[in-house]
């Protein structure tokens, strides 16, 4: 009698939790469709600076990053340490060699006088 | 009420899976350690896009050849598959049929076949348009890196269809669980190199 109560108190648990990893996914596609749609819409019907498109699509990417490793992946601050340290640390490294790659390349196009106009300086 | 431990990136089976929740926790962070490295090497192709983006040599360029109307559709058939692949997680995690698992995999390989034919299609195109990988620097940095990400999602739909076979022949044993936990790491990794490109490629290309 007793076991059974504890099954159906499991049950009902389980089901919470499905019902909460449930709504993630939906927020993540949820969230995921708003930040995709916003950056396309802008520059279909572009009404602003070129600058500020290339910032607003850069922000919009960013943050559409975080919320698919966030609600897709799973990866949150309340878990094993060492998964989210290895993103930043990849994406430390990324930056420095593709940050480093892209300064490199642009000057020598300065410096050679090659078609490399702004808004990649 | 208990909290599930955290013990890999993805969605974790909890204990209700024993041994397979048990084996996940080694082998999905090595793949996940896989998957950074590739994070890296899509990064490099990307710098080596962003530094010859200009070098069109005189043919066409961005303006010619993208198709915005294409590229958002691409980008709505990934996002959905990332989200099926979701759901097909959820159904293995919490035990229901499996025809139901076989069923959102099956949604999620159609959706990921859909989208490499759209890519394709703007790869044909472009070149008909006259932007065949050869003609510049430019494209030809364009063709190693969108394709690159293209040639992911056909092994991806490869391994989801082995998954399947595998499924078919030995059942739901914890190999199987083990593949599609890191099939779907993998599979919502490349919806976030796609965010990369649609936004670094398409739009910044389009601006």
């Amino acid at each position: 009698m007793i076991e059974q109560t504890h099954d159906a108190e499991d049950a009902a648990t389980r089901k919470r939790e499905e019902r909460r990893d449930f709504r993630s996914y939906v927020w993540g596609i949820g969230l995921a469709l708003l930040l995709t749609l916003v950056p396309f819409a802008l520059v279909q019907w572009s009404v602003m600076t070129r600058t500020a498109l290339f910032i607003t699509i850069g922000a919009f990417a960013l943050v559409q990053m975080i919320v698919h490793f966030r609600f897709f992946l799973h990866i949150s601050f309340s878990q094993k340490r060492e998964d989210l340290q290895l993103i930043l640390f990849t994406a430390l490294v990324l930056f420095i060699m593709v940050a480093g790659t892209i300064w490199i390349m642009a000057s020598l196009a300065t410096r050679m006088t090659m078609p490399m106009p702004p808004p990649y300086p | 009420m208990r909290r599930e431990v955290i013990r890999h990136p993805g969605l974790n089976l909890g204990p209700a899976h024993g041994e397979a929740n048990e084996a996940a926790q080694t082998m999905l962070f090595g793949f996940w350690v896989f998957l950074m490295s590739d994070a890296i090497l899509f990064g490099m192709v990307f710098a080596s896009y962003v530094t010859s983006v200009h070098a069109t040599a005189g043919g066409p360029g961005p303006h010619d050849l993208y198709d915005i109307k294409s590229v958002f559709i691409e980008t709505l058939l990934l996002l959905t598959s990332s989200f099926t692949f979701g759901l097909a997680s959820l159904t293995l995690k919490y035990k229901h049929s499996q025809s139901r698992l076989i069923a959102w995999l099956a949604v999620t390989l159609l959706l990921g076949i859909g989208f490499l034919g759209f890519e394709v299609h703007d790869l044909l195109s472009m070149i008909a348009k006259g932007g065949a990988p050869s003609r510049s620097g430019f494209l030809s940095a364009f063709f190693d890196l969108v394709p690159l990400h293209g040639l992911h999602v056909t092994a991806g739909c490869i391994w989801l269809i082995c998954l399947v076979g595998q499924m078919a022949r030995y059942g739901l044993d914890t190999k199987v669980k083990l593949g599609i936990l890191r099939l779907a790491l993998f599979w919502h990794f490349l919806d976030i190199v796609w965010i990369a490109i649609f936004s670094v490629v398409y739009l910044a290309g389009l601006t």
